[in-house]
Formats: structure tokens, sequence, C-alpha cells
């Protein structure tokens, strides 16, 4: 595998979106879709952070030891975070009313931290930015097309706008915490029929699976080649 | 010579003549005394409520299953029995479509998509109703009687005010299309108890938790209106004669029934009490149902033979 700029793009954005494919970062997806624009806002402020810290993490990787990365990492994304905060506060001041503690928590949100274990430090720093533009577009466009829905169906807007006949009567439960789950999981159930649907894509997954499941597409697995390591360990005492 | 002597089949070999068919249709029998009460008490728009109900959720069963290429099992009338359910839990008047939407969901959502009937984790008609409760609160919650929109016993209770009991156990009172009517309810229950269809550990366990509980936390004390009010009002009858009984959501074991009934007693005791609205009856049965495999884990019995956990081996 030859990673490229354009590649690395698309492969965020289509074919392993963190939100539909990888799963990655269920609690923004779920807690914050409740409109179009509250997603979008969220998927954007985590793809701005996403991609300087997949950069700065990739010029360091040479730096940081390998027993202390992780806190490396929190250190970097935790900065890029706070900046993003504040550029928040000062411009867009509803926006970060209505994200509220989930900017905070985007030091946490595994998609960064998944990113920067799995590619950002393996890969060189143009790589490494696109992968991060590339995964966060494609958290952007997963979760506005989920706010989009619930919205929608919730509220009866998009966007903020009246777009359904005035005689419908919005189902409140869409834009509450059940909403989401449906929501997504038909977004997710529409996704494998469609990706499905190709004869050919439905080989063993076993072969090409290196024990990484953050840059594994294949759902299905759920970690189960990790167990075998720990076997290994066991067996050893 | 008998032919059927020679046969040879796997287990289990005695078998009853009783089917889901049979069952479902004793429960239907056992719940007609409270649907037309319903009828009687609320007038055509009942009639029309359960009538859309019941064809919405068997249309949705037969077409999920015709296009989904599974076999037809809309013969064994769970479909019917689904949306009879439905119906009592909706208030009389509701627009055309709200049955339609909460039909689809028990079938499709919260049956079909898990596997169908036995394979539900909740009951498809209880999910539906708070489905319905949750995205359209203001419908859902306004009771007319007699062309006069008028608060429920149990809101009245809430309110701190006093109830007529005899009017509750009698049924002429506001509230949704089935569950008004205390002596229809336990009549249907009783039949059901009766046909061995229904064990009563559950409702029993569940109605003396329930009663217990309010005794204790209820802030009235021994105020026997209040108790008999809480006891007659909402849905907690019908609730647990004929939803907390249901055979796929509820423990198989007789210990685990018991358990059942109790944390639903307590449950419906919290949200009513405690709670912001003043029914809880369908919030306590659908949370208990996720509770089932749990339950039925903890108090699977030991086989003949078989020395218990933790004994002596």
């Amino acid at each position: 595998m030859n990673p490229n700029p354009i590649e690395r793009l698309t492969n965020g954005i289509i074919k392993e979106n963190p939100t539909f494919v990888l799963m990655l970062g269920m609690c923004p997806t779920l807690a914050v879709t409740t409109s179009a624009s509250n997603g979008a806002g969220m998927g954007l402020t985590t793809a701005a952070v996403l991609m300087f810290s997949n950069m700065l993490i990739s010029l360091l990787r040479n730096f940081i030891p390998d027993r202390v990365r992780i806190p490396g990492y929190i250190v970097v994304i935790a900065s890029l975070v706070t900046v993003v905060q504040f550029v928040l506060q000062a411009y867009m001041p509803s926006l970060n009313d209505s994200l509220g503690l989930y900017i905070p928590l985007i030091v946490v949100n595994c998609i960064i931290l998944g990113r920067a274990e799995a590619f950002a430090s393996k890969n060189g720093p143009i790589n490494s930015f696109f992968d991060g533009l590339g995964m966060g577009l494609g958290f952007t466009i997963a979760l506005t097309i989920l706010g989009g829905f619930r919205e929608l169906i919730g509220a009866g807007t998009l966007f903020g706008a009246s777009v359904m006949p005035e005689a419908y009567e919005p189902a409140t439960i869409f834009i509450l915490a059940p909403g989401a789950f449906f929501v997504l999981s038909c977004l997710v159930a529409i996704q494998n029929k469609v990706k499905n649907r190709k004869p050919k894509d439905s080989s063993a997954p076993a072969p090409s699976c290196d024990h990484d499941c953050s840059t594994c597409g294949n759902g299905a697995c759920g970690g189960k080649f990790f167990d075998l390591t720990v076997d290994d360990k066991k067996d050893n005492k | 010579m008998n032919e059927q002597l020679y046969k040879v089949s796997a287990n289990p070999h005695v078998r009853d003549k009783v089917t889901t068919h049979s069952i479902m249709l004793d429960v239907i029998i056992a719940l007609l005394p409270a649907t037309f009460f319903g009828f009687y008490n609320f007038g055509l728009s009942a009639l029309i409520t359960t009538v859309i109900c019941i064809a919405t959720c068997v249309i949705a069963e037969y077409a999920w299953q015709y296009f989904m290429k599974k076999p037809i099992t809309v013969n064994d009338l769970s479909a019917v029995v689904t949306g009879l359910l439905l119906a009592l839990n909706l208030p009389p008047e509701v627009p055309f479509w709200l049955p339609i939407i909460g039909g689809l969901f028990a079938i499709i959502v919260v049956k079909q998509v898990f596997g169908g009937l036995g394979q539900n984790f909740m009951n498809p008609a209880l999910g539906a109703r708070c489905f319905l409760l949750l995205s359209f609160t203001g419908r859902m919650t306004t009771f007319t009687y007699d062309a006069v929109t008028t608060a429920t016993p149990l809101a009245t209770l809430k309110a701190g005010g006093t109830v007529d009991v005899m009017d509750m156990f009698i049924g002429t009172i506001p509230g949704t299309i089935g569950e008004t009517s205390v002596i229809a309810l336990v009549l249907g229950g009783i039949y059901l108890v009766a046909k061995k269809i229904i064990s009563p550990r559950i409702p029993v366990t569940y109605v003396v938790t329930f009663a217990i509980f309010i005794l204790l936390f209820g802030g009235h004390g021994f105020d026997l209106n209040f108790l008999a009010g809480h006891i007659f009002g909402g849905g907690l009858m019908l609730g647990s004669i004929f939803m907390a009984t249901d055979y796929v959501t509820s423990p198989i074991t007789a210990r685990g029934q018991i358990v059942f009934g109790i944390i639903l007693g307590v449950l419906t005791g919290v949200f009513r009490i405690l709670g912001a609205s003043a029914e809880g009856v369908s919030y306590a049965i659908i949370i208990s149902n996720l509770l089932v495999p749990l339950i039925e884990k903890a108090t699977f019995p030991t086989a003949f033979g078989m020395q218990k956990k933790g004994g002596k081996k």
C-alpha cells in the first residue's frame, strides 16, 4: 500500500468513513446531531483538530519515545482543541453554546487518537494531513446527514429553515437520544446494503488483518484477532 | 396397528394441542370485555382507532414477511393482539395517522427487525406506545371524556385531589381506550388464569409490590382512597394482566416471574410518585423487559440430579 493524498482523502470519506464504517467517535455522533448545523459544526471542529494533530504528530513521530506516545499525543491534541475552542468562543459563540461540553471532549475523541496511533505515527506529514482531512470530512458529512435527518423528522426544519408542509407534526423522539440510534442504525444498514451488493467484496477478511482494528474496515470482526496475542502471553507463562 | 407407535422422532415426545394461534385467540377473548367497554365509554372514535391499529399491525406483519421472503405467520394472530393492545393504550381522540405510525413501529421496529414473534426483547405494543408518547406527547396525554378535555384520575391524584374509586372500578373515567374499566380487565385476567394461559404470579406480585410502595412512599400514609386510586388508575391493571405477562418478554422461571413482578411494582411506584408524569406503567414494563435475560439467568433452576452452584461437589 502506497498512500498518497488523494487516496487518503477518499479513504476517509467513503471507504473508511469514521462514523458509518469504523464506528468511531460515537459519543459526539449521538449526542450533538440534534440538528444539521450542530452536526456540521461538530464535524468541522473535529476535522480542524484532526488535520493539524495528524500533521504535528507525524512530524514529531521520531522524537516521541514509544512508551510515552499516548500522553504525547494527548498534549498535542489538547493544545489544538484549546485553540479551536478559543476561536469558536470568539467568532461563533452560538455554535460554541450549542455544542457545549462536547468541544473540550474532542481531546478524547477516539477518531483523533485512533488516527494518530494508526496512521500519523507511521507515515509522513503530508499524507497524515490529508488522512486527517479525509477522516474529518467523512466525519463532517456523516454528522451533517445524521443531524439533517433528525432535524427533518424531529423538528420539521433543515439548517433552521422550515421545509415540511404546515400539517406535518414533528416526531419529537428523533431529536431526543433514541432518535440518534434509530437514524444511525438505518443509515448504517442502508450503507451496508449498498456495499454488499458487489459480489466480489465478500471475500474472507481474515488474511488482510494485521491486528490493527483501527485501520480495518471489517466491522464484523469486532477485534477478535486481538485475542490471539493475549492467548500467546498466557501460554508463555 | 397404530402406525404412529413405530415412528421415531426427536424429543419432545409429549405434545399439547395448545398452539400460538389458540393462545393468542384466548388473549383476544380476554381483552374483549375491556375493548367493548372502551367502545361503550368513548364511542365511535375508539372503535375507529382500534380498527386502524389492528389493520396496520396485520398488514405490516404480512408485508414485511412477504417482502423479506419469510414464512407468513399472520395467521397466528399475534399481530392482532399487538394491534389490539396498542389501541387499548391510546387515547380515543387521536388523529388517524397516529395509530398507523404506532402499528408500524410496533411490528416492524420492535418485533420483525429483531426476528419476529419470540425474538422481540420488549413488548411491541408498549414499545410503540412509548415511541408515540415521546414523539407526540401533547396528543398522547390529552384525554377527552364526553367531549370535554379532563384530567385523568391519576393526574388528579398527582395534583393532590381526590377521586371517585367506584367510577374507576367500573371504568366511567377518562383515560386510554382500554385501561379505564378495572372490572372488565380483571374479568379478562380471571379468564386467562382459568384457562392457564398466564400464571397469576406476575400480576399479583406486581400489584402487591406497587401497593406496598405506595403505602410506604406515597406520602399519604394509610389513605385507602389514595391507594385504591393508584391501583385502579392508569394502565396498572391493563399492564399487569396483559402486558407484563407477555410470554416473549417475561421470565419463564417461577422465581424469575416473582422477581419480575417486584421490579415492576417498584419501578411503577418510583415513576408515579417521584417522576414528572402521572403515569409510569409503560416505562416500568419496557425497562423490566430489558432485565428479563438477567433475571432468567439468575433464577435458572437446578436440573434434577445436579448440584447447586457453590454446593458440595
